[in-house]
């Protein structure tokens, strides 16, 4: 069943309501979301009105060609950039009425981040990365933990320079995720990676977000990731293009590409 | 330990090269702060317990003859703590075995108890006994340029008497810490002793019995020295007293008063720009590292690390740098600043002298270390915090150029590609380039202002004894004589030319401010000494009125065309107020000068003499030397050979030290910028270099587009390395000058080339690790890293 949501014709949004977003259960609550980078001569729009809302515990594919705009969304609802217009709410609290100290806080005890290339720490190991963030916040997991659901429990001291591209993933996946994070963001995780080692990374995140609850979102141009997702939602030249609820999740290892 | 704290130490270990670098410029900045600092600290604390232990007077004063009972007058002057009373005399003396002139000064001491002030301090040996007349102390200095110790002999011609005294003990006195003639500059122990003698003997001998001819004072807590020596004055006027001195200008004190300033001064100016330098490379560093690490910065903030953490993080990296560069410091200093002190012990006499480097000092170090780390951090730092994590996770946009200058004027065709290359990364960030030229002429300018301070010292002699005095000798008769004097000196064996002197002691006062010191009559066909200008041009002596010194003009307060009451401290004292009809731009000290004739009209005296200047044959000197010596009215002689010996010996000595440091120092400023310049080119531009080298460039073609750049930088840095070595050397004689002397300034080729060669050595060095850094380039792996 495919449901497609077209903005507002008017440009008038409804006001969003943060005790509103709590009763319906959701974790984010975007509205009427533009992005526009001034690039001197040129102005860049990435995104141009989006509307949208990620559930709790669900599983999101953001899919969409490169330039659609999603890596700018998902830096938004993580806390790293704030959009030029618009509303975005994390239960019930509006990220972008915050200020830089508290986006901070709110990234430090809420999410966890995956990235395309990893951004590990070359000069620590597979377990100090992760001890990077079990140190900041409360109640985390060991990093040996971490380390061990993604399944690198025997490489803990090994340094970024000493892993593969997959391995420094999941060392990536497990930083994210030793702090109990609320909400998993992933930047093109297998972005980087061939399908054999982007499968390893996918079950990892799967496995958190089955087994941990946490509300994950993984953007994507690989339109086969997106039949593992509770639902997809397609972006293109800055809006939502479409939004899709899969009936049947497939499991990572059963993706192909 | 966090694991932030690990990344933090591991990235100074991967730096470790500019890290050693950056740390040794502290480490020089925080060696020469400690050594200056706690010598001075040393030499401060010792000469006050001195000082206080050896009750050092507060007012000294000096007269012809007072009766015994003026002491208690004196001592019922209100704020007058104790008095003490003596004789001083000086005296020409016969060594055994010495052809040189050697003279002394006989001051008599209490046999009993020991006196109330300027007590002596016993090294070796013993205080005189009060019934043996003829035991004296004899200063430190002389004992041992000399060979002697308790029990030799010495003859000395007091009162036109030749007496033997035997030597009891070696002693010290707080008020000849600097031991100097009067009217000379340079301190010669072996030729000038101080004796103490038992007050008694001394003053029969001395045809002073019931009367003094020196007064030492000590005041009250808050008493003004001024107003006692106003009314020492009104009192001791009638009994010959010249003037009474405060503390503040008694010849040792201000000696080592003057040292001390100058100590000071070194210690906050040369240290002061090696802890600007290490906060460049401090800063160039940083911010090439926050560069590198730019998404590893985006990653900690994606993870929740806050902005003051990440600061704090890259602020930790500099600071550990001066730590690192602090902790060597105040080790190396702490032994130079020992070795410094054994230097001090050379020419100034302490009982003790003990190196003590205060934690205070330490901690002045530390702080000043700290500061240079965080001014160096603050920018990039700042735009680490500042840093959009979203936008830092995206590669760098590819740098911005244009086309030079050169290639716009249309001579481009003129430029192979990798010369293009080179000028266009140049003027793509002249900031930068400017910056590592700046710091590369800075090492320049330090090396040139170390040796600038040699040839400032060699030309400040060879003015003052070749073309200011050129007499080799020099003469001071016990009173002023007629010519027949002269034509009778002149007469004697190896004299190859005589000229009279008249200098005559007077105080010159302009308003309130007031100085003591000889005027000196030149006569306007003198050949030995003159008035010569820092042009080296003789001045011509205006037929009336004075000429001054500049620095004597300026302490005085007086412009030529005014007028100053000069007071006779001799003679029949006349004070009149004489006209400053020039002043005269000179190194030496504070001098003034009349003509001769001029002088004489002035004393209302015939033309008499009070010295003689000599011109002798070498060949016959010595003969010439013993005869000086048996003249009972020759009250002193001088000798330029020796005094120049002496100087060489000792001041020369410990300059020469100090410039060694110096210029080590300004080498390691030197290969730090210039290695640290190098490996920073090298990291930025690593994965465009190994591009070419993939495409089939050289090794040799891409270093010379790398080193081209940097040789570029190092060679328009000579020229500014010149232009502010001469910006700081002009400064630093400005700093350095005191009333005794300031420097010439004397920029000789020599010490130029030194500086550039420098300079040359530390950027070859550099670009040959870097080189070496090129050729290992692992053509693959650069190319995978994204930047």
């Amino acid at each position: 069943m495919a449901v497609t949501t077209e903005p507002d014709q008017q440009g008038k949004r409804q006001p969003a309501s943060g005790a509103a977003a709590m009763a319906e259960g959701l974790v984010f609550l975007a509205r009427g979301l533009t992005k526009v980078y001034d690039m001197g001569e040129v102005q860049v729009h990435a995104l141009r009105g989006v509307d949208l809302e990620l559930r709790a515990s669900e599983f999101t594919v953001l899919l969409g060609p490169s330039g659609s705009g999603k890596s700018t969304l998902l830096n938004i609802l993580g806390g790293l950039d704030l959009p030029t217009e618009g509303q975005v709410f994390y239960r019930g609290g509006e990220l972008t009425a915050a200020g830089d100290a508290a986006l901070t806080l709110y990234r430090r005890h809420h999410v966890g981040f995956v990235f395309q290339f990893y951004n590990l720490i070359p000069s620590l190991t597979a377990r100090e990365n992760v001890a990077l963030v079990t140190e900041i916040v409360p109640s985390p997991m060991r990093p040996e933990e971490a380390l061990e659901l993604v399944g690198l429990g025997d490489r803990l001291d090994h340094f970024p320079s000493q892993l593969s591209g997959g391995q420094q993933q999941r060392v990536a996946i497990a930083r994210a995720i030793a702090k109990r994070p609320d909400v998993l963001l992933c930047d093109e995780p297998t972005g980087a990676l061939d399908i054999e080692t982007g499968v390893l990374v996918l079950e990892a995140i799967e496995t958190v977000n089955r087994e941990l609850g946490t509300t994950t979102a993984v953007i994507t141009h690989n339109a086969a990731i997106a039949a593992m997702a509770d639902r997809v939602i397609s972006l293109a030249d800055g809006r939502i293009a479409s939004t899709h609820v899969n009936q049947h999740k497939l499991r990572p290892q059963d993706l192909t590409w | 330990m966090k694991a932030i704290h690990k990344k933090l130490l591991r990235d100074l270990w991967s730096a470790r090269g500019q890290v050693l670098a950056i740390g040794l410029v502290i480490t020089s900045g925080v060696a020469m702060f400690i050594s200056y600092m706690s010598v001075f600290g040393s030499l401060d604390r010792t000469r006050a317990a001195y000082y206080d232990r050896y009750r050092f007077a507060d007012v000294f004063a000096a007269v012809k003859r007072a009766p015994d009972f003026m002491a208690n007058r004196l001592r019922e002057i209100p704020g007058v703590a104790a008095v003490e009373t003596r004789v001083a005399v000086g005296v020409n003396l016969d060594l055994p075995g010495e052809e040189d002139p050697i003279s002394g000064l006989i001051l008599s001491i209490p046999p009993v108890d020991r006196a109330t002030l300027n007590d002596v301090a016993i090294l070796r040996g013993r205080y005189i006994e009060p019934d043996r007349p003829d035991e004296v102390l004899v200063s430190d200095g002389f004992a041992k340029a000399n060979g002697l110790g308790p029990g030799s002999t010495v003859a000395a011609v007091i009162n036109g008497t030749r007496r033997e005294l035997e030597i009891v003990g070696i002693a010290l006195s707080p008020e000849y810490i600097y031991i100097i003639r009067p009217g000379e500059m340079i301190p010669d122990e072996r030729r000038y002793g101080l004796f103490w003698m038992n007050h008694k003997a001394l003053s029969t001998a001395y045809d002073m019995q019931g009367a003094f001819n020196d007064v030492s004072l000590k005041l009250q807590r808050g008493a003004s020295p001024e107003e006692v020596i106003d009314r020492v004055n009104v009192l001791l006027e009638r009994y010959g007293c010249r003037g009474a001195v405060p503390r503040r200008l008694q010849t040792s004190h201000w000696y080592v008063e003057n040292e001390l300033k100058n100590l000071r001064a070194s210690g906050f100016f040369v240290p002061a720009i090696f802890f600007g330098v290490a906060a460049f490379l401090l800063h160039v560093t940083l911010n090439r590292l926050i560069s590198v690490q730019r998404e590893q910065i985006a990653a900690l903030k994606a993870l929740g690390y806050m902005n003051r953490e990440i600061g704090l993080h890259y602020t930790l990296w500099s600071l550990a740098v001066a730590l690192l560069g602090c902790a060597l410091g105040v080790f190396a200093g702490q032994g130079m600043g020992r070795g410094m002190i054994g230097l001090y012990n050379d020419f100034f006499r302490f009982p003790f002298l003990e190196y003590r480097l205060s934690p205070d000092v330490v901690l002045a170090a530390l702080g000043i270390s700290m500061t240079a780390a965080i001014v160096g951090a603050f920018v990039a730092v700042s735009h680490a915090v500042k840093l959009p994590p979203a936008e830092a996770m995206r590669p760098e946009p590819p740098a911005k150029y244009r086309r030079t200058i050169t290639e716009r004027l249309g001579l481009g065709h003129l430029l192979s590609q990798p010369t293009r290359m080179i000028l266009r990364n140049l003027e793509r960030r002249p900031g930068r380039a400017f910056v590592s030229l700046f710091g590369i002429a800075i090492a320049g300018s330090m090396m040139i202002v170390g040796l600038f301070v040699l040839d400032a010292i060699d030309e400040l002699l060879w003015v003052q004894w070749n073309v200011v005095q050129r007499q080799d000798m020099t003469l001071t008769f016990v009173e002023a004589r007629s010519p027949d004097a002269l034509y009778e000196v002149a007469r004697w064996d190896g004299v190859i030319a005589a000229e009279p002197q008249r200098s005559v002691a007077a105080r010159l006062r302009f308003g309130h401010r007031y100085r003591e010191l000889a005027i000196t009559g030149i006569d306007p066909d003198a050949r030995l000494q003159r008035v010569v200008d820092v042009s080296l041009e003789p001045i011509e002596l205006p037929p009336e009125g004075l000429v001054l010194s500049k620095t004597l003009a300026d302490l005085l307060g007086v412009r030529p065309g005014q007028e100053v009451e000069v007071e006779v401290l001799e003679g029949k004292r006349p004070k009149h107020s004489v006209m400053v009809a020039a002043t005269v731009e000179e190194y030496m000290g504070t001098s003034a000068y009349m003509r001769k004739d001029a002088l004489h009209r002035f004393l209302r005296e015939s033309p008499v003499a009070s010295g003689a200047l000599l011109r002798v044959d070498p060949a016959v000197a010595e003969t010439l030397y013993r005869r000086i010596k048996k003249v009972p009215a020759v009250a002193g002689a001088g000798l330029k050979a020796a005094m120049v010996e002496s100087f060489r010996k000792t001041t020369g000595e410990n300059m020469g030290i100090m410039v060694f440091f110096n210029a080590i120092f300004a080498g390691v400023i030197c290969f730090g910028v210039s290695y640290n310049a190098a490996r920073i080119a090298l990291s930025e531009r690593s994965r465009e270099l190994a591009s070419l080298r993939v495409i089939g460039f050289t090794r040799g073609e891409i270093a010379y587009i790398l080193l081209g750049e940097q040789a570029l930088i190092n060679l328009l840095a000579l020229p500014f390395s010149l232009l502010l070595g001469t910006g700081l050397s002009l400064w630093l004689v400005a700093l350095l000058e005191t009333e005794l002397y300031r420097f010439p300034f004397v920029l000789t080729a020599k010490v130029c080339a030194y500086a550039l060669l420098v300079i040359v050595v530390a950027a070859v060095f550099s670009g040959l690790v870097v080189r070496r850094k090129l050729d290992q380039l692992d053509l693959v792996a650069v190319l995978k890293t994204r930047e």
